[in-house]
């Protein structure tokens, strides 16, 4: 019997000691009226079978297309280190570390990671993680509306159009009212956004590069949040952040991220790793775990899950949030992916892709037709519109084992021939030449 | 052990791109760029291996030892499953390919594992259909709290309250009060929701009740024996039943909770179906649902054509995105590489041999702990309390001196001084003898040498800590010391 040890003997000691004759006695609490109707599943398989039947389906999936698409979900490289060290069964078979004696490589592996992104965003400090970008965006939301016991959150339409659907589900029954300012070809609205803050206001939110790539300074938006007493609220792209100016520079209360590019393959959508750090005036509105420094009984430096008053095994119904799992796996991971590549490694995978962009945007704006969507400065991933729809184009470069990025009709009305197309350290030249000839043939 | 930081030394690297990017200098304006690079470790490879092995070797883990964390199922974890979810055709898939009209080609495989893990789940739980966005139990249960709350707004109607019993977990009250819900506790009476109280509660707030959440068995590890009445109770005003899936590793094969009278169900797939915890994540909290609910399930649900797979999207009742894409994905198939091997004989044998050894180590420790309900057979879990004058924490350390994780303690919060023990499936018989061994000799311990026991963990790479302290001091970085 797999994973299962009894022999036939022990069973039979076993359920004498507990009294009853069968297996199926120590379920006489669920009347025979409550017992499966149907139970039609297959029978088990061996493990090399099962091995093969997936090995089957992988190879169905068409993961070596040349691609361009990102779209807040990159493909860099991973250094196999990573995969080694979260392989580790002491940390992937562990739990929560609810007894902080036996669990200190964990909770010290935390620790780490909450400095690591604190240091990244450039924040006071950060907490274990949360489930990814769009529940990291909607727990800073939620930070937001209880520290200022407001109800309106301003949302710039230039945050990935994904995580503002999650937030719009998150929020759909707290009665807030989500006032989103529209974006202006691909570039966030300065002014609206300015003038839709007021003393009703619990946030604003923002994303740094924006969902099509721009990159900006929202100082002077966060300075007038600070105006109205609404905290600045910014979801940046970690990668990008090794060399854009910081949350904290611009002076932001709560920055998130989807941490996926930190080490997490893309997996078909997840796991991901949501990250929030904040500035140390918010910490007790801070959800989740978060792990501090201290000592034990003989003066010996330790770490425990602290602050826990906050969570919902103790404060129930009127905890900072629901959450209770962490992506504890998915944080320690991105912690060895950025102490592998350290910050000059990290700078050189932003700079790697924002120079092939900007090869892409020289190759392809030679083409008749095809232009930069707007003039804003941009990183490693850029809009371009095309003389037609780019789900047509992308339609039609499939044959060619291409995909050359995200169609941004799909999720903005009127949109349909912007093209965003992102590059990573795992794009080169020859993919972009390949790029541009095969789209001026179409063209 | 020194933090990772403490070890950096400027200029050492573990890893160089090759790559002739300019400087990013170069190729944006000063004022979008940071002042100063992230002070993050500067380490050579094996600095950096060394540090995070040595880190791991701080950890009890199911690997190495015995884990009865009740209610978390720490089950062992199959190897294989590791293997499946790192094969490069999915590790490597991006989530947004089905969304091109021929990008669904390219995904073909991945769509297939989506589409069977529903089968599965389905027949598993006699629900009609599952979405696996949900990215862990809490938030399963925040996704199947809004569906409720999208059946009552179609309906034409506003329900505020949700009933919860007092031995649900802290994520239930949290999760729907997330959801605009305010939580009505209902109390237990004999380790069982309390029919008269459900009764007075319903009287109280009549239509204004838009259902319950039931963890089933309960966190005292007992069968819910007025279930057919609470359905009864429910359906009279139209209100929903929900099913916490944490203890599911106590039914399978034995009782659906479709078939019963529940609406919708998340499960854990992190605790029944041998998914790795993951020292606190990533879990996956897919959440099934019956015919009433169907209609407000999240997009996409993947559909089957003849032979093949695509995403659907346009669902105009659905309540919106719980997660970006699919959940966690990689997570889903190791669940349904874990299902596979096990089939459906093999599921309800795990359930069998759980409840078998939560059972036998009950019986075993009748004399070593006050066990309540002591009469009952109990499901997967069990809980006790510590002797008089014993606190469960001492207990929980002492086992920690022994090589044993501690059971689940001061919970649920209506059992005083409670140790809940699940020892799952996959443990032998000598573990738990050795457990209950060890469970021995502490209560001897603790009945001799009161202060012995209270210094216990004294055997691991720290002694208690002082959590005052931590949360008074709130060093949370480096850099807040």
């Amino acid at each position: 019997m797999p994973y299962i040890p009894h022999t036939s003997e022990e069973l039979q000691e076993m359920l004498s000691v507990v009294g009853v004759r069968s297996l199926d006695e120590l379920f006489a609490d669920i009347p025979a009226a409550m017992r499966p109707q149907s139970f039609d599943l297959p029978g088990g398989r061996g493990e090399a079978e099962v091995c093969a039947y997936f090995e089957d389906l992988a190879a169905q999936n068409r993961p070596d297309m040349v691609s361009f698409l990102g779209a807040g979900y990159y493909a860099h490289q991973i250094p196999q280190a990573v995969n080694a060290l979260s392989g580790r069964s002491e940390f992937y078979t562990a739990y929560t570390p609810y007894q902080a004696e036996c669990s200190q490589g964990t909770l010290q592996a935390i620790f780490e990671f909450q400095t690591a992104v604190s240091r990244l965003l450039d924040m006071d400090c950060a907490n274990a993680s949360v489930y990814d970008g769009g529940t990291a965006l909607f727990e800073a939301a939620m930070m937001a509306v209880r520290a200022t016991r407001r109800r309106v959150l301003v949302v710039d339409e230039c945050i990935n159009p994904i995580w503002r659907i999650m937030l719009g589900t998150y929020t759909s029954g707290l009665d807030l009212e989500l006032r989103l300012v529209p974006q202006a070809s691909g570039v966030s609205d300065m002014a609206a956004l300015k003038a839709a803050i007021g003393d009703d206001c619990a946030a604003v939110l923002v994303q740094n590069p924006n969902f099509f790539g721009a990159v900006a300074d929202y100082s002077e938006l966060f300075a007038r949040a600070r105006e109205h007493k609404a905290f600045g609220l910014i979801s940046v792209y970690p990668v990008m952040q090794a060399v854009l100016k910081t949350p904290g520079e611009m002076g932001a209360d709560v920055a998130v991220a989807e941490a996926q590019s930190l080490g997490q393959p893309l997996s078909f959508g997840g796991p991901y790793l949501g990250i929030m750090a904040c500035r140390k005036a918010h910490i007790r509105q801070l959800p989740g775990r978060i792990v501090g420094r201290t000592s034990d009984l003989e003066g010996r430096t330790g770490y425990v899950l602290t602050l826990q008053a906050r969570e919902q095994h103790i404060r129930r119904a009127k905890a900072t949030s629901n959450i209770c799992s962490n992506q504890a796996l998915c944080a320690l991971r991105a912690l060895v992916h950025m102490s592998l590549l350290g910050p000059s490694g990290l700078a050189r995978v932003a700079e790697s892709g924002m120079a092939l962009a900007r090869y892409a945007v020289e190759r392809l704006t030679a083409i008749k037709g095809v232009e930069l969507l707007n003039d804003a400065p941009y990183g490693n991933e850029v809009a371009l519109r095309l003389p037609v729809p780019a789900e047509q184009i992308i339609d039609r470069m499939a044959s060619k084992g291409c995909v050359p990025g995200y169609p941004v009709g799909r999720y903005f009305a009127g949109m349909e021939n912007v093209l965003l197309l992102a590059c990573t350290e795992q794009n080169d030249r020859r993919q972009i030449d390949f790029l541009a000839e095969t789209l001026g043939g179409l063209l | 052990m020194k933090t990772i930081f403490a070890k950096s030394v400027p200029g050492r690297s573990a890893w160089r791109l090759n790559s002739d990017a300019p400087k990013a200098a170069d190729m944006l304006p000063a004022g979008l760029l940071r002042q100063d690079p992230p002070r993050l470790p500067e380490c050579s490879e094996l600095d950096v291996v060394r540090h995070f092995t040595g880190l791991s070797r701080l950890n009890y883990s199911v690997d190495a030892n015995f884990y009865p964390l009740g209610s978390c199922t720490m089950k062992y974890n199959p190897k294989f499953t590791e293997y499946v979810a790192a094969l490069p055709g999915f590790s490597r898939l991006h989530p947004m390919l089905p969304q091109l009209t021929r990008g669904v080609a390219w995904a073909q495989g991945a769509l297939r594992c989506l589409y069977e893990a529903e089968q599965w789940l389905c027949e598993l739980t006699g629900m009609k259909a599952f979405t696996f966005q949900p990215m862990a139990g809490a938030n399963g249960e925040f996704a199947g709290v809004k569906l409720m709350a999208a059946y009552h707004a179609a309906k034409g109607r506003k329900r505020t309250k949700m009933l919860i019993p007092d031995a649900a977990h802290g994520t239930n009250p949290a999760s729907a009060a997330l959801a605009g819900f305010d939580a009505v506790n209902i109390e237990s009476r004999d380790g069982m929701v309390d029919p008269e109280a459900l009764a007075r509660a319903i009287a109280e707030h009549g239509e204004n009740v838009a259902g319950l959440m039931m963890t089933c068995p309960n966190t005292l590890g007992l069968m819910e024996v007025h279930l057919p009445r609470i359905v009864e109770e429910l359906r009279r005003i139209d209100a929903l039943l929900y099913y916490d899936g944490a203890n599911m590793n106590a039914i399978m094969g034995k009782m659906r909770v479709g078939d019963v009278g529940f609406d919708v169900v998340h499960l854990n797939v992190h605790k029944t179906l041998g998914t790795p915890h993951g020292g606190g994540g990533p879990g996956a909290g897919p959440v099934g649902v019956g015919e009433r609910l169907l209609p407000f399930l999240p997009a996409p649900r993947v559909i089957k054509n003849g032979d093949s797979y695509r995403l659907n999207y346009n669902l105009p009742q659905a309540i919106g995105y719980i997660g970006p894409f699919y959940g966690s994905f990689a997570v889903v198939i190791r669940a349904l590489a874990y299902m596979m091997r096990l089939g459906g004989e093999g599921l309800s044998r795990a359930s069998e041999y759980a409840v078998l050894n939560a059972n036998y180590l009950k019986k075993k420790l009748e004399d070593v702990l006050d066990i309540p309900y002591a009469h009952r057979l109990c499901a997967h879990e069990f809980v006790a309390s510590a002797p008089d004058g014993l606190h469960a924490l001492d207990i929980a350390k002492g086992l920690l001196d022994r090589g044993i994780h501690a059971p689940t303690i001061y919970f649920p919060l209506i059992v005083k001084e409670c140790l809940m023990a699940e020892p799952t499936e996959t443990e032998s018989r000598e573990t738990l003898d050795e457990y209950v061994q060890a469970l021995t000799e502490i209560v001897a311990q603790g009945k001799a040498d009161p202060q012995g026991l209270a210094a216990a963990p004294v055997s691991l790479p720290v002694r208690r800590m002082d959590e005052t302290a931590a949360a008074r001091q709130m060093v949370l970085t480096e850099d807040m010391a």
